[in-house]
């Protein structure tokens, strides 16, 4: 069963071995992501202003091609692209009157629209369509002795209303990875914001946060951390090069996407393209478990 | 002496700008302070979320839009994904950014972003600060 999935800017190049590994591993699940045709950004944050109809436009855009691509739902990999579409969906699906202003202001789209496409997020995808023991069943390198943390961040868990697990006690990431045969342990700062957009104006703040948030997750036992957000990776990766040089007692960590476990997992090898991704270099930790 | 206060006496057209754009009623906040007590930013920030809600009760918006809260708030829901009462704190930040950005106080432009920075940011990082910090 092919899934049809949208991208996002970032997973186009800083993140590109997002999409790799997740290209690779879902082949390997006999799940293979097609691409949508013609998407465009999202627009990365939903707007919270009610009168910003301008904002909201990108993401129903997409919302709009999917739909007219004969697409009943789209994948989301990146935690942005899948808050920002939902809640883009959720505002034209919820009001009538949203809809309404919408198909106004974008009475250039070729055909009518309903906004009917149903926007999902690969890890509640895995969750759901194949289960956590079917999964496990699939592995065939497991993660044995790698003891790794899963990010939510933001913008999975909330708001609540669009979170893909309990909002403040989310399992689904530590779920995925004991059934790739990983040690996942939680650590308090698992729900924590990264800083976000903060990191270009005001970047030493979330320096700050990435000594704290790797610290939380290196106390709770945890070799590195997995994300599903581009920007949290930003963040708790390529900020650890500021983060080294403000805090002489931080110990680098590496950060994954949880697609670049699940590829190694599923049995397709490491791409040496993804390591120059990384900040901090990933290798070492790959080659002590075997894993590479 | 007993003193009434009364949301007439207070209200002003600024608070009902900020309850427009949030859709949310700050007559709401009990001051419970779980907003400020999950809030990531709370240590940069010059008021607290709860003290924000608070200001904003007693009319008093263009204290908050010349401080610098809003600008620290990175959005990220906590204290809306918290409050007991079900307000939208983020919501309030965020209608306090845009009316200073439709004011152009506070606007970013490519500028202000070191030419490091502009080489190495990834386009999320871009198009998300653009978003929240242009208008």
């Amino acid at each position: 069963m092919q899934l049809p999935y949208y991208p996002g800017c970032t997973l186009k190049n800083h993140a590109k071995h997002f999409e790799d590994s997740a290209i690779a591993a879902m082949e390997r699940l006999d799940m293979p992501l097609v691409e949508m045709e013609d998407w465009v950004c999202c627009g990365t944050v939903f707007s919270m202003s009610s009168d910003d109809l301008m904002l909201q436009v990108a993401s129903i855009r997409n919302l709009v091609r999917a739909e007219h691509q004969n697409l009943s739902e789209l994948i989301v990999l990146c935690s942005m692209c899948y808050n920002t579409l939902r809640r883009a969906s959720d505002f034209i699906l919820s009001d009538p009157e949203n809809l309404d202003k919408v198909r106004k202001f974008m009475y250039l789209e070729e055909k009518p629209f309903d906004g009917t496409v149903e926007i999902l997020h690969l890890l509640s995808v895995l969750r759901d369509r194949i289960g956590w023991e079917e999964l496990g069943r699939k592995v065939v390198r497991p993660l044995a002795n790698l003891k790794v943390g899963g990010y939510y961040g933001c913008l999975l868990v909330r708001p609540e209303k669009y979170a893909i697990d309990d909002f403040e006690a989310p399992t689904i990431i530590e779920d995925l990875l004991g059934a790739l045969g990983a040690t996942a342990s939680p650590y308090p700062y698992r729900l924590e914001c990264c800083g976000a957009y903060q990191t270009v104006t005001n970047k030493d703040v979330t320096v700050q946060r990435t000594y704290e948030l790797l610290n939380s997750a290196r106390n709770a036992g945890c070799e590195a951390i997995v994300t599903s957000c581009p920007l949290c990776a930003f963040n708790l990766d390529q900020r650890q090069r500021e983060t080294i040089e403000q805090f002489p007692d931080f110990d680098p960590m590496p950060v994954f996407y949880f697609t670049e476990l699940m590829a190694l997992a599923f049995g397709a090898n490491w791409d040496p393209e993804w390591t120059k991704l990384h900040f901090v270099n990933p290798e070492p930790i790959l080659r002590d478990k075997g894993l590479i | 002496m007993t003193v009434s206060i009364t949301r007439k006496d207070i209200k002003n057209e600024l608070v009902d700008k900020i309850e427009l754009l949030s859709g949310q009623n700050v007559f709401e906040c009990y001051q419970c302070g779980n907003c400020s007590s999950g809030c990531p930013m709370v240590d940069y920030m010059d008021y607290t979320p709860n003290q924000v809600m608070r200001l904003a009760q007693t009319g008093a918006i263009e204290e908050l839009l010349a401080a610098g809260t809003m600008w620290v708030c990175a959005a990220c829901l906590q204290c809306s994904s918290r409050c007991p009462k079900g307000i939208d704190v983020a919501g309030v930040m965020e209608a306090l950014r845009t009316i200073n950005l439709r004011n152009r106080v506070g606007v970013i432009t490519p500028d202000d972003i070191s030419t490091e920075d502009r080489r190495e940011l990834p386009p999320i990082v871009l198009v998300s600060a653009f978003r929240k910090l242009s208008g």
